[in-house]
């Protein structure tokens, strides 16, 4: 590439613009984990005798585990004993009850980022549950979804008032053993959110939270869990941004879904956490795990994620398909630039009869970033007339990045049909030349077909979040969309 | 695991028997061969745990103490007439349990090159062998290839000279007797196309006997500047054979070099072929075609490594799967930061025929250059049930219509194969193998 690569230099090195700091007193744990912080921050959140069981177990298996080395990734190592595993903005434990009582300051907080909640929850008719740091300090609309009997709160909120369906369900998905990061996050968690739809709703909102790191030194721990009953339909709004920063910050988060028979769960995550400065110092490691169960039959799961942020991404949002006709779907567009490393994909594993499954990908790597898509497909001899279409298409820009794909295929059912197509490629020449001939600066033209490329995946965003996934992407390489 | 450490005793053994041998052989080989040893027995046989091996376990074969085949007298051409193509003119070497039989081979002392044994080629001129013979795969990570290149008995050399081209393919015939159980055989195979130079090479692996036996096969294809390769691997060993097997693919600039790979035979099968494309506007086709059956399972591994600019690389690769058998496929595409302007296309399609088989397949792309075009993709499905009932519609039975389908998938593969007799002999055994009695 000639000129393009330098408007793109100059045009993917922007600086991250949502870097800032909040001060709010916070109660913080000293650093360091063992079975007293483990016990402290049970204790703290008042949570009954199972919780603390189950986070005991977790955290003795956690101990006998070693980190992954697998991902196409490359970080130094990193100190479980120097972080902090709990911190909560002090003043505010007992909960505010509307968004007066919230901290003026953490409202302010919201309005730099563009997306003030009040302004938010009363034009977008959405429910936010913001979780500033650990705890979730403002929740809204809560009475209206109340009405229909659809249980929205923070994680701790649900282990003291409905701590029979916490029982029941968390864990199912993803297991305390399940891995290195969800062990450590099934030992410590925080808070988070929960939610659960009862039979034959259907949501009238989307519903949504905010996540924000915040403190300097604490590890977040979300854990997630949102159970769709039978006949139900639920679409969940996750997004992120976090404050510029200097040390590393580990994010291992949980979420878990549960789809009950004919329910419907559309998960969408925009993720625009800090990603360290060019040189790669600094920045969010996100590792997380998010995996849905489509436990019933003719259940739907759909997974839409825009991943822009993170110095690390390392997630790979799964579904199980267990009930017969169950879907499972997975929409997803990273980005990386600088020395940004993604390593993300999906697992759909087929179990249920006539299970359907879609994964489109779009991978776009700039600066000296690497991009990989990581995904399995599983038919299992059972699940007759499963059906797969698989599209990873990768974009490069500039000659220092790398893109690569990891498909994995396992077919043990003969009237399955599998199809897995990947493409890698750069913004053509060619493409460039007849946009700046009908007159379309260069960096326009870049935006238009690298949204273009996207299109796919964004169309299938809530409309509030479609726009916002715009504009990442804009910030993330340009600077500014046309 | 100490039975498995037991096993690996007996290949030192065999190594240590044939010390007296290597004494004959000039320094430099049998430092590779001890450096293949060294590797191996560090090494050991991959596991499920290593990635490249995630589905194939080895275990059947590193559990049994294999040991070197025996020469075996009294092989006649009429009992590898099944792999031979009497139809193509050109020079036949013949390999009976690892050595060379001249009874069964015919040399045409006119062609300028080297048509010949390893063995007589160590003993007369070893110095035109010593820049390539066993010096590339030793460096790779494989230890099945670091335990021939110890150990190998015998292998072919083709040496097609400058601006020379051969029209006739030479043929290649390892045949494994199989008389006593648990033999091993490690075929070598070096093929040297010089500068400019164009010619074929058709290598078939088949075994005579029932017993369980080894192949382990390695063959180094080295492509000069603007030489053309054609290579053909034609692997039709008893179903309680193991058969493991690397070819690896060096090209200079401007070569083209196609690879056929068949696999019709073997009860453990696993394939690698490794290029490595080492100077610009080099051309490589890789052609693969499994068709098993039983409890057959068949693994074909590829990686291309792009490392310079302008080349181009294409993969095809097609499995028919029946019975219990099952087919794995890994494929790797590596394109190096310097290597702008490739085009790397890879593309594996499966058939599964029955309820029980199964299908693995890993395409992989790993690409650190950004002016690129490549694509890979995978397909597993069955045959499709509206063209079948096309067919029934126009009173074909339908059985005959299923097989005509599976053929129908396999047919751009061999009709990609230039020479006719090839194409004609799997034709044949493809639609021998397809039709079955009673249909489904």
């Amino acid at each position: 590439m000639s000129t393009p690569t330098t408007d793109l230099d100059v045009l993917t090195s922007q600086d991250y613009k949502y870097g800032f700091v909040t001060d709010i007193e916070t109660e913080t744990v000293p650093p360091g984990l063992n079975e007293d912080i483990v016990r402290w921050i049970s204790a703290k959140k008042k949570e009954p005798e199972f919780m603390l069981d189950w986070r005991l177990k977790a955290y003795r298996h956690w101990l006998t585990m070693a980190e992954p080395k697998w991902p196409n990734v490359h970080y130094p190592p990193i100190d479980y004993q120097a972080a902090s595993y709990f911190s909560a903005p002090k003043s505010k434990t007992d909960g505010p009850k509307s968004l007066d009582d919230v901290d003026p300051e953490l409202l302010a907080t919201y309005e730099k980022l563009g997306i003030p909640l009040s302004e938010r929850a009363a034009l977008a008719g959405v429910a936010v549950d913001a979780v500033f740091d650990s705890v979730s300090v403002a929740t809204t609309f809560k009475g209206e979804l109340e009405k229909l009997g659809i249980i929205f709160c923070s994680f701790s909120e649900a282990v003291l008032n409905h701590p029979e369906l916490i029982e029941k369900y968390l864990g199912t998905v993803v297991p305390y053993t399940d891995n290195f990061f969800a062990t450590l996050n099934s030992a410590v968690f925080s808070d988070g959110s929960f939610c659960y739809i009862p039979k034959g709703v259907r949501s009238p909102m989307e519903l949504s939270t905010y996540f924000r790191i915040n403190a300097a030194n604490t590890g977040q721990f979300e854990r997630t869990l949102i159970i769709a009953d039978e006949g139900s339909h639920v679409s969940y709004l996750e997004g992120c941004t976090a404050p510029m920063r200097d040390e590393n910050q580990l994010h291992a988060a949980v979420v878990e879904l549960v789809a009950l028979d004919n329910a419907q769960i559309k998960y969408s995550t925009v993720q625009n956490w800090y990603p360290g400065d060019k040189e790669g110092k600094g920045g969010i490691y996100n590792f997380v795990t998010k995996r849905g169960a489509c436990r019933g039959v003719n259940s739907k799961i759909s997974w839409t994620q825009v991943e822009t942020g993170s110095a690390i991404t390392w997630k790979y949002p799964s579904c199980i398909l267990i009930g017969d006709n169950s879907v499972g779907e997975f929409y997803s567009v990273a980005v990386t630039n600088n020395r940004q490393q993604a390593d993300t994909g999906t697992k759909m594993i087929h179990i249920g009869k006539n299970t359907r499954s879609t994964i489109i990908s779009k991978g776009i790597s700039a600066g000296r970033s690497s991009n990989t898509y990581r995904g399995l497909v599983k038919i299992q001899k059972g699940a007759q007339g499963a059906r797969n279409f698989s599209q990873c298409d990768s974009m490069l820009m500039g000659d220092e990045c790398g893109a690569h794909t990891f498909p994995y295929l396992e077919v043990k059912n003969p009237t399955a049909q599998v199809e897995h197509e990947a493409t890698t490629s750069k913004i053509g020449e060619d493409q460039l030349f007849y946009c700046n001939q009908r007159g379309i600066p260069t960096e326009d033209a870049i935006s238009m077909i690298v949204n273009g490329f996207c299109k796919e995946v964004f169309k299938e965003l809530p409309m509030e979040f479609a726009v916002e996934a715009q504009k990442l992407l804009g910030v993330s390489l340009e600077g500014s969309v046309g | 695991m100490p039975a498995v450490a037991e096993q690996l005793n007996t290949y030192l053994e065999t190594f240590e028997a044939q010390a007296e041998a290597r004494q004959a052989e000039p320094e430099w080989l049998v430092e590779r061969r001890n450096r293949g040893m060294q590797q191996f027995a560090e090494r050991g046989f991959p596991t499920t745990k290593h990635e490249e091996y995630r589905y194939t376990s080895l275990a059947p074969i590193a559990k049994v103490s294999f040991q070197s085949a025996a020469e075996a007298a009294g092989v006649t051409l009429d009992d590898i007439e099944p792999f031979l193509y009497g139809e193509i003119k050109g020079d036949r070497l013949v390999f009976v349990n690892g050595r060379f039989t001249p009874s069964l081979s015919s040399i045409d002392s006119a062609l300028g090159g080297t048509v010949t044994s390893i063995r007589s080629l160590l003993e007369d001129e070893p110095a035109t062998i010593e820049p390539h013979l066993a010096r590339h795969s030793t460096e790779r990570d494989n230890p099945l290839a670091a335990l021939n290149s110890a150990l190998f008995a015998d292998g072919a050399v083709v040496r097609i000279p400058a601006h020379e081209a051969w029209d006739a393919p030479i043929q290649l015939v390892f045949v494994s007797t199989a008389d006593a159980p648990n033999s091993a055989t490690h075929p070598r195979v070096l093929i040297i196309a010089e500068r400019d130079s164009e010619g074929s090479v058709i290598e078939t692996h088949c075994g005579l006997g029932e017993t369980p036996y080894w192949t382990n096969a390695v063959t180094e294809i080295i492509a000069a500047p603007n030489a053309r390769v054609d290579h053909y691997r034609l692997q039709q060993e008893s179903l309680s054979a193991f058969h493991t097997s690397l070819v690896e693919i060096h090209q200079g600039r401007d070569s083209n070099v196609t690879t056929h790979s068949v696999s019709f035979g073997g009860g453990l099968v696993r394939n690698d072929v490794e290029v490595v494309l080492e100077d610009e506007n080099c051309e490589c086709t890789m052609n693969g075609l499994y068709a098993v059956n039983g409890r057959q399972h068949v693994d074909n591994r590829t990686r291309v490594d792009h490392t310079k600019p302008h080349c181009s690389s294409h993969q095809l690769y097609k499995g028919i799967l029946d019975g219990h058998s099952r087919g794995v496929f890994g494929g790797k595409i590596i394109v190096r930061p310097d290597a702008q302007k490739t085009d790397a296309f890879q593309s594996n399609k499966n058939l599964l025929l029955s309820a029980d088989a199964e299908v693995n397949t890993k395409p992989q792309l790993e690409i650190d250059a950004n002016d690129v075009k490549c694509s890979h993709g995978a397909t597993i499905g069955q045959i499709d049930e509206e063209a079948a009932f096309y067919l029934r519609s126009r009173g074909i039975g339908e059985s005959e219509a299923r097989s005509l389908l599976t053929y129908a998938f396999a047919a751009d593969l061999l009709e990609r194969m230039k020479f006719e007799p090839i194409r004609k002999r799997f034709e044949s055994l493809l639609m021998t193998r397809l039709i079955r009695p009673g249909g489904k």
